[in-house]
């Protein structure tokens, strides 16, 4: 297939970005859209012309480094990664928008190179539990109810790509961090510290100048993985369970 | 040293041996090693600098453990967050000899399987050792809130795996590596707020800074500024996983890559087994010459799957649906008709190749050849219906769907085998200490415990092992000489180091040829799966050698990388990855080549049983082959541990 792409390019963090459009020919269906990205790049390459500079490394959906706006949307028309869009999902023709994470607390790296280390920032704040290697008593000691294992693991498929805030109005990370306060908090081992963890995980999110929540949901239509909603509704029970005591 | 040449390619010197684990009964080391390995003061720990390369499961953790021990560690990887590592992208499990389903599980038999599993090629002290802490493993992920299948009494779920026939895998759906890896994460992203792990994401190690023998520090160039900067330590520890890009196309991570232990082997430290890889047999097939990668479905497919391919040529471009029963050849089944689709990973994917090379491949083709063979679930969706099908495999079937288009539970799956895992890697001792004093490496980057095929559901397990309870007690026995004199970093060999890292940068960038990187990439991936992957011979190993040779010259003058030095330049970063890969896939060759046995994951044409078996030598292979850095333009320089076993008996296996 033949394609009109339209990419953001921007040399560095400080410089101008600019849409600059590329045509691309021979693009197979069964191609993944990074694999066309590479395709093109390579074209680029002989023509003498710097690649396109986008992240990913796993390419099967799950570390969670690959995500550009493709059409506005984070991830693009189909509920995955980057990484396992494919082109079948287009058409002969189409003309294709690529950005990337639009949000101020992911400032560009290059092109559509975004630095998400605010997220590794959060999780520094709180969201772990603490335990020295060598201080665990038998796994068995404390059996966990299989509904709350069940939900924490759904909140724990979290990938971290930053999909959540692309889509929000808001620039919210509310997703990403209501994802890992239910994942945490649904766990015996997590409740000494769930009401810290929730104090400290929002101040750093504010500290980073993600914006509030307003319960439109555009992060969880985004998200590759499906985190519901209700984990933001979990996240802000804690918050007041923490802060005001009910 | 031998003064002439081996076959023309490499020389033989003085033979080498651990000399770490105590001289008590295997049962016995471990314990032992920890009581007589040197304590450091914890008021002194806080004075000793380590580094660690690589945040998967083993650099993740060693990096917390070391951390919370109150030592200064330095955590590096090439991803933007450490949470990235592909250790994320496991599926299946991790084994723990914890004995929950009481069905006879114990620390020897976790042994008993590893050692077995990797055809009596690993060294049986750590391997024991591993089984012995797989245990405290299970018990830490636990209570950092690690999120494993449970039972409905709330009680952890184990299944089997891997042909085994006890139930010690624990597991999280299909995502066990991400939960694990995520749990190790968050205990070192803690020890980043407290202060003792400095983290460094985007950020790759090119070099290793040796002074005085010993491993000293790296040197390392921050991906988004591009500046080239000397970190220094009293120790060094590699986690940075294992080689198995060095096919192009492989179930590895596009940035996963052997620069940080090729560039540790160009100073000094031993390569051993280079030439052992994992490839697996259930693998989602290439589609085109536009693939990058290839992804891996769990192989509990081939319990209700049955694979075939046509019995004729002419039939591989019809749909598999009209091709009558009588016109297909479910070859498994017809040569191991005992144990049919569940033959070994190395039988399944070498008898797909076999297949294929026959020209009776099915699905699209690649450079003139089908590459697949049928993985069909009709038999299985008749005898247990579609529902059923759905609830065991759903999950996998989904993710075939998104990848090729094809429904399977209308048409038959395609699937091809592809290199998963790389049991070779840097020599390490009991200590996981390399032949370079005070470098350290773990998980997939060492060799240690997989012998030449690793079992399933034992990556995991060996990675954390490592990291959590192996390393942080065996390198305080080194710690504990140190702080060792403070290093300036005007002192020559470190400039030395400095300076060689900068030359490579701007050679990449002012070459100005004409080929990408991608493409030679793509061309040594070629060579090395045709002649050095399931099946190697002595004539295609010596043809492949003097390919790569050919393919390296003609990279460093016909080389392309645009941009600069002076900021993020992906090209740059594929450009080192590359050329270490075409240094390393000519010693893979020389491995394969020297070792003229059928073992594990290697398998030589020219040593099989009459039935087509692998066929160990003992009596002159049972030796792990640690190979000496010869020199640029040199030759390399084998080095043979010998392996002895007290507590296990060798065995030549069969599976007919």
């Amino acid at each position: 297939m033949k394609l009109a792409l339209s990419i953001w390019r921007q040399d560095g963090p400080r410089a101008k970005g600019r849409m600059v459009r590329y045509d691309i020919d021979g693009v197979s269906e069964d191609s993944s859209f990074l694999e066309m990205l590479d395709m093109l790049n390579e074209q680029l390459i002989s023509e003498g012309e710097e690649p396109v500079a986008f992240d990913s490394d796993c390419r099967e959906g799950i570390c969670g480094m690959c995500g550009v706006v493709v059409n506005g949307s984070a991830h693009g028309p189909e509920r995955t990664t980057t990484c396992q869009l494919h082109m079948r999902s287009f058409k002969d023709g189409d003309e294709i928008v690529i950005e990337p994470w639009r949000a101020d607390p992911f400032p560009v790296i290059k092109d559509l190179v975004v630095d998400r280390s605010a997220f590794d920032r959060i999780i520094q704040a709180g969201g772990y539990i603490s335990v020295n290697t060598g201080a665990a008593p038998d796994a068995h000691s404390v059996p966990v109810p299989k509904e709350n294992a069940d939900r924490a693991f759904m909140a724990a498929e979290c990938i971290g790509c930053g999909a959540c805030v692309a889509a929000c109005p808001n620039g919210s990370a509310s997703l990403f961090m209501g994802a890992k306060i239910t994942h945490l908090g649904e766990l015996p081992q997590g409740q000494p510290e769930r009401d810290s963890r929730v104090l400290a995980m929002t101040e750093q999110h504010d500290h980073e100048g993600f914006g509030g929540c307003t319960n439109l949901g555009e992060c969880t239509r985004a998200c590759p993985k499906g985190i519901p909603l209700n984990v933001i509704s979990q996240m802000n029970g804690d918050f007041r369970r923490a802060g005001y005591g009910y | 040293m031998t003064e002439t040449l081996i076959d023309g390619l490499y020389r033989e010197g003085e033979p080498i041996a651990d000399t770490k684990a105590p001289d008590v009964p295997v049962p016995e080391m471990w314990t032992k090693r920890k009581f007589d390995a040197a304590l450091v003061n914890p008021a002194n720990r806080r004075k000793l600098d380590v580094i660690v390369v690589g945040t998967g499961l083993a650099g993740a953790s060693a990096g917390a453990t070391l951390g919370e021990a109150g030592y200064n560690v330095k955590s590096f990887c090439y991803q933007d967050s450490p949470r990235r590592a592909h250790s994320i992208a496991a599926q299946g499990g991790i084994n723990a000899a914890k004995n929950y389903k009481d069905d006879g599980d114990s620390v020897y038999r976790l042994f008993y399987d590893t050692e077995k599993g990797g055809d009596y090629r690993s060294r049986e002290t750590n391997t024991y050792r591993l089984a012995e802490v797989s245990a405290g493993i299970i018990d830490q992920c636990v209570a950092q809130g690690v999120p494993f299948a449970r039972e409905y009494g709330g009680l952890l779920d184990n299944r089997s795996f891997g042909g085994v026939q006890v139930s010690r895998t624990f597991y999280a759906r299909g995502q066990t590596g991400q939960q694990l890896l995520i749990g190790a994460y968050q205990a070192l992203e803690r020890q980043v707020a407290a202060g003792t792990v400095q983290m460094f994401s985007r950020h790759e190690m090119l070099e290793l800074v040796v002074v005085d023998g010993r491993a000293r520090g790296i040197i390392a160039r921050d991906l988004v500024s591009g500046e080239i900067e000397t970190h220094l330590a009293d120790a060094v520890v590699l986690a940075s996983g294992g080689y198995g890009n060095v096919f192009f196309l492989s179930t590895n991570a596009m940035g996963s890559n052997v620069t940080a232990a090729w560039r540790a082997h160009r100073k000094g430290a031993y390569f051993a087994n280079p030439c052992y890889t994992q490839i697996h047999p259930t693998c989602i097939p290439q589609s085109g010459e536009h693939q990058s990668k290839l992804t891996l479905m769990s192989e509990s497919l081939r319990n209700d799957g049955r694979i075939w391919v046509p019995k004729k040529a002419e039939d591989c471009d019809k749909d598999p649906r009209q091709i009558p029963q009588e016109d297909r050849d479910y070859y498994l089944e017809r040569i191991y008709p005992a144990f049919g689709n569940l033959v070994p990973r190395d039988i399944a994917s070498r008898q797909a190749k076999n297949m294929c090379d026959e020209g009776r491949g099915v699905g699209p083709e690649v450079d003139g050849v089908r590459r697949g063979v049928y993985l069909d679930f009709a038999s299985a969706i008749e005898r247990m219906g579609e529902d059923a099908v759905r609830a065991k495999y759903g999950n996998l079937f989904e993710m075939y769907e998104q990848i090729t288009g094809e429904n399977p539970y209308q048409v038959p799956m395609r699937i091809y085998p592809a290199v998963h895992y790389t049991m070779g890697g840097l020599w390490v001792d009991y200590d996981l200490e390399s032949t370079i004093p005070g470098l350290f490496v773990a998980g997939e980057a060492n060799f240690s415990d997989h012998g030449a095929n690793r079992l399933g559901a034992s990556a995991l397990m060996q990675g954390l092992a490592d990291g959590y309870f192996v390393l942080p007690n065996t390198i305080r026995d080194y710690l504990a000489k140190g702080p060792f004199d403070k290093l300036a970093e005007d002192h020559p060999d470190v400039q030395d180091a400095r300076r060689a890292v900068a030359e490579r940068v701007e050679k990449f960038l002012s070459i100005n040829g004409t080929r990408s990187v991608d493409s030679y990439h793509k061309e040594l991936g070629k060579i090395m799966w045709e002649k050095c992957g399931m099946e190697r011979t002595d004539a295609g190993l010596r043809e492949a050698i003097e390919e790569i040779r050919a393919l390296r010259q003609d990279f460093w003058s016909n080389l392309r990388v645009l941009g600069t030095a002076e900021g993020l330049n992906q090209s740059l970063e594929k450009a080192g990855r590359v050329a270490d890969f075409l240094e390393l896939g000519e010693l893979m060759c020389i491995d394969a080549l020297h070792r003229r046995e059928s073992c594990g994951g290697h398998f030589r044409a020219e040593s099989q049983t009459e039935d087509g078996e692998a066929l160990r030598h003992d009596d002159e292979f049972a030796y792990v082959a640690a190979w000496e850095w010869g020199g640029d333009g040199g030759t390399p320089v084998l080095h043979k541990e010998d392996l002895t076993f007290t507590a296990i008996e060798l065995k030549q296996r069969s599976y007919k």
